[in-house]
C-alpha cells in the first residue's frame, strides 16, 4: 500500500537519510525504532510534505505521489489541542477546515468520544483535562479525517505508564475497529513488541534500516513470552552500539 | 489581587499625605501647587463644568481607539501574510512615531479643522502602534507545530489566521491594546491644547492662563480616571475573551 524508495534528505551537506526504504501493507501497524535525532521524525515530515525531500519516490496504492497529505493523518508527540476550542471543537477542526458538513461531523465525533471514553467532556478546555485524556481527543481529531493512513511520532511519549498502556489498545484499535494502517515512531522498545505487526530498528545519522523483524500472535502482546523477550534484547544491543557509534 | 490593591492605595495615601503636608507645611499657594485636597474638591464639586469636557475627551479617544483598531488589525494581517510588505511598511510605522505628536498636532488642526476629528486623528496616530506590533508579533510567535498541523489539514491562509493566528496572538493584541489605550489621552489633549473649543485639553489651556492650577490639576485628575477606566475595561475584556488563559 505505502511504498517507499530510495528516499533522500539533507540539511544542507548532513545527510538525514539516504536511499531509504520502506513498505507498509494495507492494514499493517509498521513500528519504527531508532536512537534520538536519527531522522525519524524528519521522515514522517518528508512523507507529509511538512518538509521537502532531495530524492527518492513515494507510493500510495502503487501510484506515485509527492506527498502523503491528502492521504494520511498525522498525530505528532505533543496532542497539538488548540487551547481556547472545546475537546468537541477540536475534533472538529478537520471537518471546519475541510468545509465537511458540522452536524454530521459532530455526531462521527460524538460516537468517537464514546468509544475512546471521552463522552461527558466534549464542552471541556484543553486545560481542564488530563494529558491521557487530551491524547485521546488528539487521536478523536486524527480519526476525523477519514484517512487509511495514519501516522503516529511517538504518540505516548509524554505519557505515564499507565495512561500509555491503556492508550496503546486505542491504537491497536485504530488499526483492527478502524481498519487503519498505521505507521508509529516510538522509542519504546516494549511499546514497539507490544503492538507492532513489523518491526523497523533504525540506525543514527544517516538514517537506515539495521534490522527488521515481523511479529506474530495476538495483540496487545505479552512481554514475557521467550521470543520477544530475546528480540528486546537484541533490539537493544544494537541500539546501544549505535549510541557508541 | 487584594494585596496588591492594598499597596496601591497605601502608596497613594502616602504620596497625598506627603504632598499634603508639604504644601501646608510651607504655605505653598494654590496657584503654584494645589493641595490634593483643594484638588479633589475642585474635581468633585466642579464636576458640572468639567465632565461635559471629559465627555468630549473620551469620545474623541474612544473612537480614536477605534480607527487605530480598524487600522491596526488589517495592516497586521497583511504584513503578516506578505513578509514583503512588512519590510515595505514598517520604516513608515517607525517614522510615524519617530515624529513628535506636537509636530504634526498643527498639521492635523488646519487640516481636519478646530472640531474633534483632528483630536481622533491624533488619538489613532498614537495607538494603532502599538497594537499593530504586538499583535504582528503575536502572529508570528505561533507555534510551528500548530503550523504543520494546519498546513496538512489543508486549511489555507485566512482559515488559518481564524482558526489558528488570530487566538494564539489575542494575549498580545491585549497587550498593545493596553499600552494603546493607556497612551490615548495624550494624544487627544494634545490635539486641544493646539486648537479646540472643548475637551479637558482645552480646559487645561484656559485655566492655566488664568493661574487656576487647582482646575488643572482636577482636569489631570480626570484624564487619569478616564486612562485607568480604560485600562481596566480592556483588562476585564482580555479575561472574558480569552478563558483558556484563566
Amino acid at each position: 500500500m505505502l511504498s517507499v524508495s530510495n528516499l533522500s534528505k539533507r540539511f544542507g551537506d548532513l545527510p538525514i537519510f539516504e536511499n531509504f526504504n520502506l513498505e507498509l501493507p494495507a492494514g499493517g501497524f509498521t513500528v519504527l525504532i531508532g536512537p534520538s535525532g536519527c531522522g525519524k521524525s524528519t521522515l514522517f515530515d518528508v512523507l507529509t510534505g511538512a518538509a521537502t525531500r532531495d530524492g527518492g519516490k513515494v507510493s500510495w496504492c502503487g501510484e506515485a505521489v509527492e506527498y502523503l497529505k491528502d492521504t494520511s493523518a498525522y498525530m505528532q508527540q505533543k496532542d497539538l489541542l488548540l487551547p481556547w476550542f472545546s475537546l468537541m471543537d477540536n475534533a472538529l477542526l478537520p471537518a471546519k477546515i475541510g468545509g465537511e458538513d458540522i452536524p454530521e461531523a459532530g455526531k462521527k465525533a460524538q460516537s468517537l468520544f464514546r468509544q475512546l471514553g471521552l463522552e461527558g467532556f466534549e464542552s471541556y478546555l484543553p486545560g481542564q483535562i488530563s494529558g491521557g485524556m487530551r491524547q485521546r481527543c488528539a487521536l478523536v481529531r486524527t480519526l476525523m479525517f477519514e484517512r487509511q493512513l495514519v501516522l503516529l511520532d511517538e504518540p505516548l511519549s509524554a505519557l505515564d505508564a499507565i495512561t500509555r498502556r491503556s492508550l496503546q489498545a486505542l491504537l491497536l484499535m485504530l488499526q483492527v475497529e478502524f481498519e487503519k494502517s498505521i505507521l508509529m515512531i516510538t522509542h519504546d522498545i516494549e511499546e514497539a513488541l507490544r503492538l507492532a505487526d513489523e518491526v523497523l530498528v533504525l540506525s543514527g545519522r544517516p538514517m537506515r534500516v539495521l534490522d527488521q523483524f515481523s511479529l506474530q500472535g495476538p495483540k496487545l502482546r505479552r512481554l514475557d513470552d521467550p521470543q520477544l523477550i530475546r528480540i528486546k534484547e537484541y533490539v537493544l544491543n544494537l541500539l546501544q552500539e549505535e549510541l557508541v557509534k | 489581587m487584594r494585596r496588591s490593591a492594598f499597596f496601591s492605595g497605601t502608596l497613594i495615601f502616602i504620596i497625598l499625605g506627603v504632598w499634603e503636608s508639604a504644601c501646608r507645611g510651607f504655605n505653598v499657594p494654590d496657584f503654584i501647587l494645589p493641595m490634593p485636597s483643594r484638588i479633589i474638591s475642585v474635581a468633585v464639586f466642579q464636576a458640572p463644568m468639567l465632565l461635559p469636557h471629559a465627555a468630549i475627551t473620551a469620545m474623541e479617544v474612544l473612537i480614536g481607539i477605534l480607527l487605530s483598531l480598524m487600522v491596526a488589525v488589517p495592516l497586521a494581517m497583511i504584513m503578516f501574510a506578505r513578509p514583503a510588505l512588512e519590510n515595505a511598511i514598517a520604516p513608515f510605522l517607525v517614522a510615524s512615531q519617530a515624529v513628535p505628536v506636537f509636530a504634526i498636532a498643527p498639521l492635523l488642526v488646519i487640516w481636519l479643522g478646530y472640531g474633534i476629528a483632528s483630536k481622533v486623528l491624533m488619538a489613532a496616530v498614537i495607538i494603532f502602534f502599538p497594537i499593530t506590533v504586538s499583535l504582528l508579533e503575536g502572529f508570528k510567535s505561533c507555534d510551528s507545530e500548530f503550523r504543520i498541523l494546519f498546513k496538512l489539514m489543508g486549511a489555507g491562509f485566512w482559515k488559518t489566521m481564524r482558526l489558528l493566528y488570530w487566538p494564539w496572538a489575542l494575549p498580545h493584541f491585549f497587550a498593545g491594546l493596553k499600552v494603546g489605550v493607556s497612551v490615548a489621552t495624550i494624544g487627544a489633549v494634545i490635539g486641544e491644547w493646539v486648537g479646540a473649543q472643548q475637551g479637558l485639553g482645552y480646559l487645561m489651556i484656559q485655566a492655566n492662563a488664568r493661574l487656576k492650577v487647582d482646575l488643572v490639576f482636577a482636569a489631570i485628575l480626570w484624564l487619569s480616571v478616564m486612562g485607568l477606566s480604560l485600562w481596566v475595561l480592556v483588562g476585564y475584556l482580555e479575561r472574558k475573551i480569552i478563558r483558556w488563559k484563566n
